[in-house]
């Protein structure tokens, strides 16, 4: 019956079978992928995560500067279950990020992004563009003291593009002001707009990657060696091998993520601030005002650069470079090997040092700038004598040099003899 | 049906003016969406001056006004804040304000047209975050040299009690000031002054 069925299918739409053997049944992938191979499909079920909760919340949600405030605390306390599902909603959000991070991290250490998968990273990196879009856009829509006043900062960031900024910045908010025109329009984009893009973008991921076929740990080509039918001799089909073990993946993943959700749903104030459980008061700043963690490390790069020529324009382009040096990394890297295991200590201690920053960078945008105290001393050169911007802008600096000096690096750096066939 | 290897002109020019057209189109039919997306009428028009009663803000009191939606301040200065600005001056950005916005009856050291009598925009320069008021007590927090003024919360600029930015703060210049007039004995219009008035 269900064969029958599936042969009438078969018979009328054959792409189906195609696309499924394409990219699933006999889709060769390499069968030395470790625990850093799980964010992949992580990242695609925290995707289905939220559009699927996001879909439940709007059914309660109202994008009114008067109403929205209180529809999140009536989604919260009277709708059945609403409180669940905006906690997976938030706990989703910074989940993503997480995963994302992670996922950026496995192609920087492995080399995914060189050549030939340079499309896949870049598609990888509008999908990362787009989710930074789509996490403030969302976070406006509670109306608390930090979605307000985040995005007021963050609008005010277009204000300051010479010439045209304070224009950009109207358009932008369609008020003078942060302002239910504002919070209207960033729900359109949160829930329409930015989820068909970034639909989209995974297709095109996936698309491109399925082309080239994936990296691995050894950063080698598998199809190199094949057997008498052209099957890679160190690949498996996806199905069943990964979809069984990426399955595992997500049980221990959505293990954690319960626990978060149940237990800890605010994370000390990390993904959910504390000072957005206020309404939003145009007049009032809260007293210490930060992103959500997920942006901190450009949010601490953008205070670290002092203001030039009466203008904030370099802290903003700084943040800006922060984001899209990403995009040019397979360009950047030109070590003949992939893969950490087989590259010369210069790559190793340059990841090593820019991770360190990236995270000293994320810790000190969660904080205030005179967090450390100030130096004691009098300098020419201390414009600002607070410890912590200090070492911002040393680590932004570590930052920078890391991609800005990869070239010269990468190039010199000792490799190891890279196998013929992959490890494990 | 061109059956030929050789590129028809004629039609090869008909398929480019097309497109051409239609990309034209494409890109026209994308302005009324821009256009859409800037402030309605009905936001352009909720920008009308505001009446402050000044009886009822006191010496060294600071009162928050809403005024097209950011918050203004009318801060009452004592003898010792006045005083204040003085000593501070060497530790200034743009002392003179010749870098910062305000209008011409309130280019002077005071930044005002009484003395006594700050009105200041309570947004900072740097990103549109409202400052706070730091007294002289403050030194604690706000280190030992502190002269008493604003402080903001977001990214850590300092202003005098003119609205003047200390240097090593992210912002670039001094607080706006919005035009304004005085009115009787104790009245004070946001938004308007002698020269705007009536326009």
């Amino acid at each position: 019956m269900v064969l029958r069925l599936w042969n009438w299918i078969d018979a009328r739409m054959p792409s189906l079978k195609q696309e499924w053997l394409k990219h699933a049944a006999a889709y060769y992938a390499p069968k030395n992928f470790n625990f850093w191979y799980f964010f992949g499909s992580l990242a695609l079920l925290v995707l289905v995560i939220q559009i699927v909760s996001g879909i439940f919340l709007t059914m309660n949600y109202k994008p009114d500067a008067n109403l929205a405030f209180g529809s999140v605390d009536y989604i919260m306390r009277d709708v059945p279950g609403g409180w669940i599902i905006r906690y997976i909603h938030s706990t989703g959000a910074s989940a993503f990020f997480i995963v994302v991070y992670l996922h950026m991290f496995r192609a920087m250490l492995y080399g995914s992004h060189k050549a030939p998968r340079e499309l896949v990273w870049i598609f990888g990196m509008l999908i990362y563009l787009t989710l930074m879009g789509e996490a403030f856009f969302g976070y406006l829509l509670p109306w608390g003291q930090m979605s307000y006043w985040g995005a007021q900062v963050i609008v005010n960031l277009f204000g300051t593009v010479p010439f045209i900024g304070p224009d950009l910045a109207l358009w932008v908010r369609g008020d003078y002001v942060v302002s239910d025109a504002t919070l209207n329009r960033f729900f359109a984009l949160h829930v329409i707009a930015f989820p068909l893009v970034l639909l989209g973008l995974v297709v095109v991921h996936l698309l491109a990657l399925h082309d080239v076929g994936s990296n691995n740990p050894d950063g080698l080509d598998i199809k190199k060696h094949h057997d008498a039918s052209g099957r890679p001799l160190d690949g498996i089909p996806f199905h069943p091998y990964y979809t069984v073990k990426d399955l595992m993946g997500a049980v221990a993943f959505l293990g954690i993520f319960c626990f978060v959700m149940f237990f800890i749903p605010e994370v000390g104030g990390y993904f959910l601030e504390y000072n957005n459980f206020i309404p939003a008061d145009p007049l009032k700043t809260p007293q210490h005002i930060a992103p959500v963690w997920y942006f901190t490390p450009y949010y601490s790069v953008l205070r670290a650069v002092p203001p030039l020529f009466h203008s904030q324009f370099p802290g903003v382009l700084a943040m800006g470079a922060a984001v899209l040096l990403f995009f040019f990394l397979p360009w950047l890297d030109r070590c003949p090997v992939r893969s950490i295991r087989y590259r010369g200590r210069y790559y190793k201690s340059a990841l090593a040092v820019f991770v360190v920053a990236f995270l000293v960078l994320g810790y000190l945008g969660t904080e205030s700038t005179t967090v450390w105290g100030q130096f004691g001393f009098d300098a020419f050169f201390l414009d600002t004598k607070d410890r912590a911007t200090w070492l911002a802008r040393l680590c932004t600096l570590a930052y920078f040099l890391f991609f800005i000096l990869m070239p010269w690096y990468t190039a010199r750096d000792e490799v190891k003899p890279v196998p013929e066939r992959v490890t494990h | 049906m061109n059956d030929q290897k050789k590129i028809d002109r004629t039609r090869r020019n008909l398929l480019l003016a097309t497109s051409v057209v239609g990309g034209a189109a494409s890109v026209g039919a994308a302005v009324p969406f821009a256009a859409s997306m800037w402030p309605s009428e009905r936001a352009r028009a909720a920008g009308a001056p505001v009446d402050v009663d000044l009886s009822r803000v006191g010496p060294g009191e600071l009162a928050v006004i809403e005024w097209r939606g950011k918050p203004v301040w009318v801060l009452h200065r004592t003898q010792d804040m006045l005083d204040s600005l003085k000593a501070a001056e060497p530790k200034l950005t743009d002392p003179l304000s010749k870098a910062s916005e305000q209008p011409p009856y309130a280019t002077n050291e005071y930044r005002s047209l009484k003395p006594e009598i700050m009105v200041m925009e309570g947004v900072c320069t740097h990103l549109g975050c409202s400052p706070q008021m730091k007294s002289v007590e403050a030194k604690a927090e706000m280190g030992a040299d502190w002269p008493g003024g604003f402080y903001c919360p977001c990214h850590g600029s300092k202003f005098d009690y003119a609205g003047r930015v200390f240097r090593g703060a992210p912002a670039p210049t001094n607080l706006r000031v919005p035009p304004y007039t005085f009115v009787a004995q104790a009245g004070l219009v946001i938004g308007e002054d002698k020269e705007t008035k009536g326009a």
